[in-house]
């Protein structure tokens, strides 16, 4: 992976909320380089800062130092329209898809937008095709769903609506913050394949924010493991989990069930 | 027969083979607004021993959660009680009245973790105030004093700071309030406790505070058994004794831990474990399983077994007639095939 291009690269990267005595540093020093093409996984535990990075680099929140390059380049996150530019190439999936959709919009309408997103303009037919496409692709029927507004929908097929929303996109850069800490472990299986055959499709990269060792493990090309704001250690992920330098990884990982190994509940 | 008389005849078992909680053919269903019945829970028979725990997985909506509420007598619309019994230390909970369930079985001898246990607490009352709460209910003759002493002691032996007991619960991290919450609800030292997914919101190094402390409890005998329900296969093979897969409704294997994740027998429990993922060597080769298909709709009446429209090896004799259990050894399952061809069709699918 490391030949391939820098897509989104991060130095120094702090990030502190409050002032004065309520001063919380969220994001402290963080740098990293994320090739194209590549699968990420930034784990840690909770409130470790991994939500708080993920929304740094979707431009969602401004860092109070460093700096985050595209391609290359600083962002221009500063109009509207410079914002829009930079999300046709960078997407999120998060959580709670619950919370993730406008529940006063059709789901139909949720797809157009996609396409409004894109400054695509196309006929009723081909908007038509475009969505079934999409839908297809997650196993959903869209003749059946495009008049539902979200709350009509189960968990799991808003989960997999998120995901026609990223195949109609087409992003460069995917983050998924805990897309699958939610759904039990067939559905993660599913939402795995799904998110694996869209990376194959087009070379997109993938920045999985976990606290998922395993999954994280399994996914990934290069981890990050995140400590209080901090990245303590990174590398390969073979590297990371079958030898963990940091005594931090080596704790996560020791709280981990495996079902090959004891489970050392003492320590 | 009153439960006294029932206590002296069960003296005489062996402990470590006395029943404290047996359901038999229990089936309940939910209303909807629509007056369509669906049948969440739908036949389920099991019994669990004293000291043991039992693990209960399956996929969101198979019924886990529902089957806990029932357990605990927990019918409010639109939860009804269609059939079957449930005995909690020789007691039919089903021939009591909701008064009667309260004081003497719910608390006492059966103790329930919902599955947002949270946002359980009320966040304006300090976590002493749910200990004076139930104390007033269960045991009046205490002193206010007398409650905190015993409240902070129970702290103490669950290596839990007593001054958790004066702080609001959001003034706890997410870890230590699901822990605060299991003491609580086993103050009274309940003979079973069942916990509904307790470290599903949780990281990987709170979940592991709370497995300790669930095993201090059983460790120090303040609970005797535990029903643990939840997704995580790995967990539930460090932590039960037994598990039970339910699948739309039913309970399609039961086994030991090491035997249902090591070698499973029924298609659907098969396919369960190829989910599991963990960070150990040889992980990145493993294929993961997904299951395509979603589960049937049980709001009809389904015929034949449930999983056939997903299970590879589904025949035609799977689609008709009640599919029975069978029984293997000691192990007891919901399909047609014998273990000898289920294990030669997973062992080929390997090759």
């Amino acid at each position: 992976m490391k030949n391939a291009d820098v897509l989104l690269s991060g130095t120094n990267i702090t990030k502190v909320f409050g002032y004065g005595k309520h001063k919380k540093t969220a994001v402290q020093d963080v740098s990293f380089s994320f090739h194209e093409g590549e699968i990420v996984s930034i784990v840690g535990e909770s409130g470790s800062g991994k939500t708080t990075l993920a929304k740094m680099l979707m431009g969602l929140l401004k860092e109070t130092s460093g700096e985050v390059r595209y391609r290359g380049k600083p962002r221009q996150l500063k109009s509207h329209a410079d914002r829009k530019k930079y999300w046709k190439d960078i997407q999120a999936i998060f959580q709670d898809p619950f919370s993730s959709f406008n529940v006063f919009h059709k789901v139909e309408k949720l797809l157009t937008d996609c396409m409004k997103l894109q400054g695509l303009k196309l006929t009723k037919e081909e908007q038509f095709r475009k969505m079934k496409e999409a839908c297809s692709f997650v196993n959903l029927k869209f003749e059946e769903l495009h008049n539902k507004y979200p709350f009509e929908l189960s968990g799991g097929q808003m989960q997999r609506l998120m995901i026609a929303r990223i195949f109609m996109l087409h992003p460069k850069i995917l983050i998924a913050d805990e897309p699958t800490s939610m759904i039990d472990a067939c559905s993660r299986s599913t939402i795995l394949d799904m998110l694996l055959k869209l990376r194959k499709e087009n070379n997109m990269t993938i920045i999985f924010i976990t606290h998922d060792v395993g999954l994280a493990y399994y996914v990934s090309d290069t981890l990050y493991i995140m400590e209080k704001g901090r990245i303590v250690e990174s590398g390969p992920a073979e590297d990371v989990i079958l030898n963990p330098k940091h005594r931090y990884t080596q704790q996560l990982i020791s709280d981990v069930p495996k079902i090959h190994e004891e489970w050392n509940l003492a320590n | 027969m009153s439960p006294n008389m029932l206590e002296i005849a069960q003296s005489d078992v062996p402990a470590a083979r006395r029943t404290v909680l047996e359901v038999k053919e229990l089936k309940t269903y939910y209303k909807t607004r629509l007056k369509e019945k669906v049948h969440a829970v739908d036949g389920v028979s099991f019994a669990l021993e004293e000291g043991k725990t039992l693990g209960i997985a399956g996929e969101s909506g198979c019924g886990k959660s529902t089957l806990a509420l029932s357990l605990m007598g927990f019918y409010f619309p639109p939860l009804y009680y269609s059939s079957g019994s449930i005995m909690i230390g020789g007691i039919d909970i089903m021939q009591l009245s909701k008064e009667q369930l309260r004081k003497r079985i719910l608390g006492r001898e059966i103790a329930y973790i919902p599955q947002a246990a949270m946002n359980a607490l009320n966040p304006t009352l300090k976590i002493l105030h749910f200990i004076e709460d139930i104390m007033k209910e269960h045991r009046p003759e205490l002193t206010k004093s007398q409650v905190r002493e015993m409240a902070a002691e129970r702290f103490r032996t669950l290596h839990l700071s007593p001054d958790v007991l004066n702080a609001y619960p959001n003034e706890l991290s997410g870890g230590m309030k699901q822990r605060t919450v299991i003491a609580i609800s086993t103050i009274l030292n309940p003979n079973v406790l069942v916990a509904d997914e307790p470290t599903s919101a949780l990281d990987v190094t709170s979940q592991k505070a709370v497995i300790k402390l669930l095993k201090e409890l059983i460790g120090k005998k303040f609970i005797k058994s535990l029903i643990f329900i939840t997704h995580e296969l790995p967990l539930l093979y460090h932590v039960a004794d037994d598990i039970m897969v339910m699948y739309a409704g039913e309970i399609v294997e039961r086994g030991t831990a090491r035997q249902m994740i090591f070698d499973p027998y029924h298609p659907y429990t098969k396919r369960l474990m190829g989910s599991i993922i963990v960070p150990e060597e040889g992980m990145k080769a493993h294929k993961l399983a997904a299951i395509p298909g979603a589960p049937p709709n049980l709001k009809m009446a389904i015929d034949g077994c449930r999983f056939a429209d997903r299970c590879t090896y589904a025949a035609d004799a799977c689609r008709h007639g009640k599919i029975d259990n069978r029984t293997a050894g000691e192990r007891v399952y919901r399909c047609i095939f014998g273990p000898g061809t289920l294990k030669e069709w997973y062992a080929s699918e390997e090759r």
